[in-house]
């Protein structure tokens, strides 16, 4: 393709990527270098229904005039990165001298919150793909060998976990678990535990919530595998038969080989969702036990009484940045080379 | 058309005009754009302003039970969103840190013929707020079971502790108590009451500096843990709707629960006769001998915003003084403690009264008391679940503090 040609096809998309990804992306690693002014505080009497105090408050004028000069607030480098609600490298070496042992250390790291959230990212991150992809690619064989008949609702049935709202569907879910809930009570029977609860203990805690992340995405895995299906080569499969392969030796050494760029595919969009979670920790009320890096990012945003901390807040975002890429990194490596190796 | 019934039509249209004044309450002209939190009271309140739309007037209503996350945003903008904000103690903080609330005095002395002077939220010396509903967490109980368990009105933490083990020994109750101990917010208000029942101060005098890593602190935080072994194990999700949902249900019998609630469990609604006929208000407990009941006393009221013409100030405020009128109280008596001089207290709202009579203290209005108030929040999680000691849950809020409140400069 000429190059001129080449440019004309790109330009559009080009410029779309870099007004509504780059721009925002670099505005907000711009915000995360900053921080607030120094209020500027004084003394005042305040009265009401109550009786009257004495009460700090903050200068309206002075901090007006702080922020006209610099709208952006101070400049704090990478402070926000290393303070004790990001990265506490200060923290992480006090715990480090402290601890006597790699579970006090690993005690005293889950101890800030920063890092707690991402243990839990992790782990989410980490059970919930393969999960997703080992159950939507059973599903999507199971549904392959229905009749017919059936194939069309049964699809449309196994779809529905996706199309529901996530955060509304794990509000449902908190529900139905609750103690006195469908599925919390029957639990209770089934364990023979009237004290069980599924929301008490965090434990249990991380558990439902990556039942809930698997019965939400496998749907999204199933669907790419069962069209991958289709694609199956026919013929191959008939001469593996007459060789004498068993259904396992088919799936095996021809089905999954041909299926291996879909699940690269997958693995790529549900390690970045994975990495991501967020409506489920909302929707079950669960921040007492899990917490995640986009959970962080939405408290500091909506601080009640409106004390929002933007530089955390994106100090947070470069961080999961960072973290997606990392995540992502070995399999696009891989893809990359393998890409070449064909060329 | 003959001249006759030209004149008619023609008298039929000015009448029709000059009943639609009246309908602006006196107000000639002007945009009216309430938002606030949505609960009965403040419904009343909006409704009753939202009344004198018409003519040239015209009064949106807009309320939201996230209104405290949206309103700083809302309020800066130029010119704002919503002409007045209703907020309470800790939400005038936030508009009054930007300066997003304008000072009332000469609309007051205007206008403000009928409030009261306690109504009136005065800082630094300039009217800010209107005040016109008072709430307070407080002593909700179920008389028929503390009865059955031959254990009295509870009237601290010690005898709450006591009437539950008796409760809960008889039988009568697995969890007899409820509270809105959900992480976040309301875990951090539990503390905040508890904290200051026991006397303790969160800031060293008179600097921003935390100092809640004390004795009393830390008897504090053992209360709050005793009483949740008293509680659902689902505790720490519990908010006050999760609450009300568990009294309602007849699973508690004890609860220090916002006095707002208080019509909400007696209205013949969602719950059983013999549930709601039962249960009774005191006021808040004390706690460790100390005189002062173990909450925060809350007032409701209205802001006008700064960013709008002071046509729209002078329209919005004799529109929300028809909001907080005395017919609005007497028509809706049982919805909240009105503050609105004339108004007689309700029926459910003996707890608040007898709350703030026992001497409890208003909600600290400090600019950087909300940035605390989030770092309790947050951090009280991992010692009710035993995960480690009061001291390092202490220490943690005010390493977390103290990080954000270097953030917004408050150190």
């Amino acid at each position: 393709m000429p190059h001129r040609t080449f440019i004309a096809f790109l330009w559009p998309s080009a410029l779309a990527m870099l007004l509504f990804i780059a721009l925002p992306i670099m505005s907000v690693a711009m915000q995360s270098f900053f921080i607030s002014h120094e209020q500027v505080l004084e003394v005042v009497e305040n009265c009401g229904p109550f009786g009257c105090t004495e009460s700090t408050q903050v200068n309206q004028e002075a901090t007006a005039r702080l922020q006209e000069e610099e709208p952006l607030g101070r400049f704090n480098g990478f402070g926000t990165y290393t303070n004790r609600n990001h990265l506490a490298f200060e923290e992480i070496g006090e715990v480090w001298r402290t601890s006597d042992g790699p579970g006090a250390f690993f005690s005293g790291l889950m101890n800030l919150p920063f890092y707690k959230a991402l243990v839990f990212t992790l782990t989410y991150t980490f059970v919930v793909t393969p999960l997703v992809i080992i159950l939507g690619f059973v599903i999507a064989l199971s549904v392959n060998r229905l009749p017919g008949l059936f194939k069309g609702p049964t699809i449309f049935f196994s779809l529905l976990p996706m199309i529901v709202t996530p955060l509304i569907g794990s509000l449902i879910l908190f529900w139905m678990i609750d103690a006195k809930g469908v599925i919390g009570g029957t639990l209770q029977i089934i364990f023979d535990d009237p004290d069980l609860s599924l929301k008490a203990s965090p434990g249990l805690t991380w558990v439902t919530l990556m039942v809930y992340g698997v019965w939400h995405s496998a749907p999204f895995a199933f669907v790419v595998f069962y069209a991958g299906l289709q694609t199956v080569p026919q013929d191959t499969l008939e001469s593996a038969m007459i060789d004498g392969a068993t259904r396992w030796q088919r799936i095996r050494h021809v089905v999954i080989p041909h299926l291996t760029p879909l699940v690269v595919f997958i693995t790529l969009i549900q390690l970045m969702d994975n990495f991501r979670v967020f409506e489920p920790i909302v929707g079950f009320n669960a921040e007492a036990s899990a917490t995640s890096l986009s959970w962080i990012i939405y408290n500091d945003l909506r601080s009640s009484d409106g004390t929002m901390l933007y530089g955390s807040a994106a100090a947070t975002s470069m961080l999961t940045i960072v973290g997606v890429c990392i995540l992502l990194a070995p399999v696009i490596v891989r893809t990359w080379r393998a890409n070449r190796r064909a060329a | 058309m003959n001249k006759v019934s030209r004149f008619a039509v023609t008298t039929a249209f000015v009448l029709a005009s000059a009943s639609s004044a009246y309908a602006g309450c006196g107000i000639s002209s002007g945009s009216v754009r309430i938002a606030g939190s949505d609960f009965p009271a403040i419904q009343a309140v909006s409704g009753a302003a939202a009344a004198c739309d018409g003519g040239g007037v015209s009064v949106t209503v807009d309320l939201n039970t996230d209104h405290k996350d949206r309103q700083v945003a809302a309020l800066t903008a130029n010119p704002a969103e919503f002409t007045s904000s209703i907020v309470a103690n800790s939400t005038l903080v936030a508009l009054m840190n930007d300066g997003l609330a304008r000072p009332l005095d000469s609309l007051v002395a205007k206008h403000g013929g009928d409030l009261a002077k306690s109504q009136l939220i005065t800082v630094d010396g300039k009217i800010m707020a209107v005040a016109f509903m008072a709430n307070a967490q407080h002593l909700f109980y179920r008389k028929d079971v503390l009865d059955a368990a031959g254990v009295g009105v509870p009237s601290t933490y010690e005898e709450v502790l006591a009437a539950a083990e008796a409760i809960k020994s008889k039988g009568l109750m697995d969890y007899p108590i409820a509270g809105t101990y959900k992480a976040g917010w309301n875990l951090g208000e539990e503390f905040v009451n508890m904290y200051l029942g026991h006397g303790g101060s969160f800031f060293k005098a008179g600097s921003a500096e935390p100092a809640i890593n004390n004795a009393k602190g830390v008897a504090t935080l053992n209360m709050m843990k005793a009483l949740t072994g008293y509680m659902n194990p689902d505790f720490l999700t519990h908010d006050s709707n999760a609450v009300q949902a568990e009294w309602e249900a007849g699973n508690a019998a004890l609860t220090n629960l916002w006095g707002s609630r208080a019509g909400a469990v007696t209205d013949g609604e969602g719950s059983t006769a013999e549930i709601e006929s039962n249960t009774m208000f005191a006021s808040a407990p004390t706690v460790a001998g100390g005189s002062m009941p173990a909450s925060t006393l809350w007032w409701d009221g209205f802001t006008v915003a700064t960013n709008i013409s002071d046509e729209d100030a002078e329209a919005t405020f004799q529109a929300m003084m028809q909001g907080v009128s005395l017919d609005m109280a007497k028509a809706n008596a049982d919805k909240a403690n009105w503050l609105i001089a004339g108004a007689t207290p309700q029926a459910a709202g003996v707890g608040v009264v007898a709350t703030a009579q026992g001497g409890a203290t208003p909600y600290p209005m400090l600019p950087y008391m909300g940035t605390m108030h989030g770092a309790i929040g947050g951090e009280l999680a991992d010692f009710l679940q035993g995960k480690e000691s009061a001291e390092q849950a202490l220490a943690d809020i005010e390493a977390a503090y103290i990080a954000a409140a270097k953030e917004k400069g408050f150190l």
